[in-house]
């Protein structure tokens, strides 16, 4: 049985007029100390989906229908108290910005140990020692001294790390990144995510990667899913989804990276961009943008299918499929 | 040619109702009832000389002899005098009709001239920056850190101490306008300069200058549009608070004098009688400046809610 | 920390210099002090000889710096009416003013906190939009009619507190009396201080709730909810704290600003303190008091800004008290 399992998680946002589907019965599965990536533009609804599986969906935003199994338990279901114990503990979170993330009055020291202490039994002592283990691991120098600075103190990917150290505090099954390298400067990105991957696979920690970045993904997680507008449209092997992309979108976004540009030629844009949720077409989410698009694409919206080793929600995927190992041929 | 005029002043004013405002306003009970009562207030005290059955200024028309008459639903009222009269005999009601007109003058004046002094300061040092920028935004934190009231009382008391009583008295009114209005000057100054710095990077304000126009052109048709709304949300608490200030002066003494009321005086020489029972004179004008300042802060409440700008703090 | 010390200080004296400024263009311009010291009936030439005497046809910057000189040592003129230094006389009302000032800070700070955490977490309960009505109420209605009602209900009406004076007062040291002695000095603070607060709470309340319901909204009070800390801790340590910032910078505004209300509290009150005393000045044309109040008053002004000032920079550390003197 996996850890994790998400079952028609459909969540919607409290309008004025209307009330907006922000994620369209989304489903996945996730293996203990299994990395999955997703992916999509912003606004495709991949940090609703993050949060909305710790249970913390401000308002308007609620989880209108669907389960989300972790362990063998409904999150969904839970009470606030409930979910407190298991968020930081269980699943833990890395957040977008670490200049923000953080509190910026209180210490490092003080925001790790209060996350010890809100979940175990232990002394300030006790926790100070399990805080300072963390900081070594995350590569933290001097980490008895970093305990007493304050947030401003640290540069971003200082902080990040400290970020990550938190998450691991209380040796979780999963942790939620989201999008944990765009706001750092370029040059310590990777050894953010290669300090990640190193950690996840260590202590065996699942760990879920919000990205919008492919490349990232394809060295990070095992599996992977590509959001569209609140719905997942092609989910498999990270491999797979690379190297044989089925949805036109994915591929659209594999033949925007730009290592597929030879040097000089202009990048590939998908032309046309996302539909805002409040004017997501009937039928196929991506036929306006799409050159495949049938009547059939906008008039009905398509399932998610199994095909080869993917899943994908396509109703041409068959026909693509054809047309495009003939023009490799010929 | 006419009719072409009214329609497009028809359109903007449907403009207007089905914007976001006017939908919000047309859903909230609070400032429908708050604009309507503002403006009753506002007509009936403008056409004070109209609407009064006396002239509280004219001397001929004040009786001693009816001086603390009750309102006519209390015992021992005279049916002339709907709210019965102060100490001096006049009529409470057209004394408070010339009063409101006064405290609302006085306060609309007040904040239109720390309007005028604060976006100008604003401007200026948001647009030239550096050395003037730094002086002037120290001057704002310094004048900031003293309380207006406090100053006022300070220059109403020496003023008068100065000119004495009976010259004070004349031009009591302009020295309310303008200490008033002097000091609350940097509220509008800090919210416009933020407004400048944050507009000065865009492009338009690039292009326009690129385009040969000169500073006081974009400032006043580029930039100041865009710092309208936290102008307006920050007038009406103001208008508010110049009125209260007002009052607070009077009441001391240091404001409108006896014979020409506001409501503050009113309530002041209202305020000596409290113990002998005649509490209208306090308590009639003193609903009248709460009713007043309230729905003026019921609607700059709900503007705040609507037009969210973002207000400098501190 | 010590350059933005040096410079915060400096700045303070800088204002002080101002204000001791405008101080003595008022003693310069206001009132006649020969008449006070000798009265009308002495000749033109007698007149001139004192005023050598008095150093009144000096110059400008030369009566000014002996101005100066004596009020550095505590010396600025003797009230007309009290035929004493006027200093002392403000002195001796001083400790009045200060305890009601005193009293009013308790309640806001006391109420202020909890009603504003409280409206801020729970906006949508009965009880938290009792207290925004009745907070914007409060704003609207000044000090003194808010004095006034008091009187006219718990003093005329009820007779449960008394209506003016300080009642019996406990002599602590110097000029100090203490109203918190004695019951009777209890009873008659507490409608004054209830005045003085009445406008005050509503604001401080309002801000709290305002600066409160932002910080909520921040990225690293989400983050503290996913590390799975409690809302009482999220509340009072991640959020308030936060809060308080903003609220300190302008509660020192407002300290000043209380001062400036107890002219009317006092009024209202006939609370013996310095701002009862002012307008009586004001009304004697006791040019010295007047100056003097003028110039205590401004001290007070120029400490508090400066003490809260720094508070800030202690209590925020992202704040770089060194960078800030640079």
């Amino acid at each position: 049985m996996s850890m994790l399992s998400v079952r028609d998680l459909t969540v919607k946002f409290a309008m004025r007029d209307q009330n907006v589907t922000a994620l369209d019965n989304i489903s996945f599965d996730l293996g203990e100390g299994e990395r999955l990536g997703i992916v999509g533009e912003s606004g495709a609804g991949k940090s609703i989906t993050g949060f909305a599986l710790m249970n913390l969906l401000s308002r308007p935003g609620y989880i209108d229908n669907g389960s989300i199994l972790f362990e063998g338990e409904d999150i969904v279901q839970k009470s606030e108290s409930q979910m407190r114990k298991i968020r930081g503990d269980r699943i833990a979170m890395i957040f977008q910005d670490p200049m923000v993330t953080l509190n910026p009055v209180l210490t490092i020291g003080q925001q790790m140990i209060e996350t010890l202490m809100a979940h175990r039994k232990l002394s300030k002592a006790e926790a100070e020692q399990i805080a300072i283990v963390k900081l070594r691991e995350v590569y933290i120098p001097s980490p008895q001294e970093r305990l007493r600075q304050y947030p401003h103190e640290l540069s971003g990917g200082m902080r990040q790390r400290i970020i990550i150290a938190i998450a691991l505090l209380l040796d979780p099954d999963l942790i939620i990144a989201d999008e944990p390298t765009t706001a750092l400067d370029v040059t310590i990105q990777a050894d953010i995510m290669e300090l990640l991957l190193e950690l996840c696979q260590s202590n065996k920690v699942g760990l879920i990667l919000i990205t919008h970045d492919l490349g990232v993904v394809s060295q990070m997680a095992e599996r992977t899913l590509v959001m569209y507008a609140g719905r997942i449209i092609e989910s498999g092997p990270t491999r797979e989804i690379i190297n044989d992309p089925q949805h036109p979108y994915t591929q659209g976004l594999i033949n925007a990276l730009p290592q597929q540009t030879l040097p000089g030629h202009k990048l590939k844009q998908i032309p046309g961009s996302m539909p805002s949720l409040t004017t997501i077409p009937e039928g196929c989410p991506f036929s306006p943008r799409c050159q495949y698009a049938t009547d059939k694409c906008r008039r009905i919206r398509p399932e998610i299918v199994k095909y080869g080793p993917a899943e994908v929600a396509c109703h041409e995927v068959n026909r693509l499929h054809e047309t495009q190992s003939e023009e490799q041929s010929a | 040619m006419s009719t072409l005029s009214t329609n497009t002043e028809i359109s903007r004013w449907s403009k207007i109702w089905n914007s976001n405002m006017g939908y919000s306003f047309r859903r909230n009970p609070v400032a429908i009832v708050s604009l309507a009562v503002f403006i009753v207030i506002a007509i009936m005290s403008l056409l004070a000389p109209l609407i009064a059955p006396f002239d509280p200024y004219d001397p001929a028309q004040i009786d001693i002899m009816n001086s603390e008459y009750p309102p006519v639903w209390v015992d021992g009222s005279d049916p002339q005098f709907i709210f019965g009269t102060d100490d001096q005999g006049r009529d409470l009601w057209s004394t408070i009709l010339y009063g409101t007109r006064l405290s609302l003058m006085i306060g609309l004046c007040a904040v239109a001239l720390q309007a005028f002094l604060g976006i100008s300061i604003g401007l200026i040092a948001g647009y030239v920056g550096g050395r003037i920028d730094s002086l002037l935004m120290r001057m704002a934190d310094i004048q900031l850190s003293f309380s207006t009231l406090m100053v006022a009382i300070i220059f109403l008391a020496v003023t008068q101490a100065m000119f004495g009583s009976e010259t004070f008295n004349q031009y009591a009114i302009y020295f309310l306008v303008a200490v008033i209005g002097v000091a609350e000057w940097p509220q509008y100054a800090r919210t416009v300069r933020a407004t400048v710095l944050a507009e000065k990077k865009k492009e338009y304000v690039d292009s326009a200058r690129v385009l040969g126009f000169g500073p006081l052109r974009i400032m006043v048709r580029h930039i100041l549009p865009n710092s309208l709304s936290p102008i307006f949300v920050i007038s009406t608490v103001q208008v508010a608070n110049a009125i209260i200030s007002e009052a607070s002066l009077s009441f001391l003494g240091l404001g409108m004098p006896p014979s020409q009321p506001s409501l503050g005086s009113l309530i002041s020489s209202g305020f000596d009688y409290i113990f002998s029972g005649s509490w209208w004179i306090t308590a009639i004008p003193g609903v009248v400046l709460v009713v007043l300042v309230l729905v003026i802060n019921l609607l700059g409440d709900w503007m705040r809610d609507i037009l969210n700008p973002k207000l400098y703090k501190g | 920390m010590l350059a933005y010390l040096v410079k915060r200080v400096f700045q303070a004296i800088a204002v002080m210099f101002v204000i001791s400024l405008v101080g003595f263009a008022i003693q310069d311009n206001l009132g006649d002090p020969l008449r006070e010291l000798v009265g009308q009936s002495v000749s033109d030439e007698v007149r001139q000889q004192l005023r050598d005497e008095l150093g009144l046809n000096d110059s400008f910057v030369k009566q000014y710096l002996r101005f100066l000189g004596n009020a550095l040592q505590g010396d600025l003129g003797t009230s007309y009416f009290f035929k004493e230094p006027a200093l002392d006389v403000i002195l001796k009302k001083l400790p009045a003013t200060l305890e009601l000032v005193a009293g009013a800070t308790l309640i806001i700070i006391g109420l202020s906190v909890p009603l504003g955490v409280y409206t801020a977490t729970r906006p949508n309960t009965i009880f938290s939009k009792i207290v925004m009505g009745v907070s914007i109420v409060g704003i609207s209605i000044p000090v003194f009619l808010t004095a006034i009602l008091m009187i006219f209900v718990f003093s005329v009406g009820y007779g449960w507190f008394p209506s003016y004076g300080r009642g019996e007062v406990v002599h602590v040291f110097g000029y100090w009396d203490t109203n918190f002695a004695t019951a009777d000095g209890w009873m008659h603070i507490i409608l004054p201080s209830i005045a003085l607060a009445s406008i005050m709470l509503p604001l401080f309340v309002r801000l709290i709730r305002a600066e409160m319901m932002e910080v909520l909204q921040s990225e690293y009070v989400k983050y503290a909810k996913a590390k799975g800390i409690r809302p009482r801790r999220i509340y009072f340590v991640h959020a308030l704290k936060n809060t308080l910032l903003p609220v300190i910078t302008v509660g020192g505004v407002q300290i000043g600003t209380m001062v400036a209300y107890t002219i009317l509290t006092e009024t209202v009150f006939q609370w013996p303190g310095m701002g009862f005393m002012f307008l009586e000045a004001v009304n004697r044309v006791d040019t010295p008091l007047i100056v003097a109040y003028l110039i205590v008053v401004g001290f007070i002004f120029v400490v508090t800004n400066t003490i809260v000032d720094l508070i800030y920079g202690l209590v925020n550390p992202t704040v770089n008290l060194a960078r800030m003197g640079a």
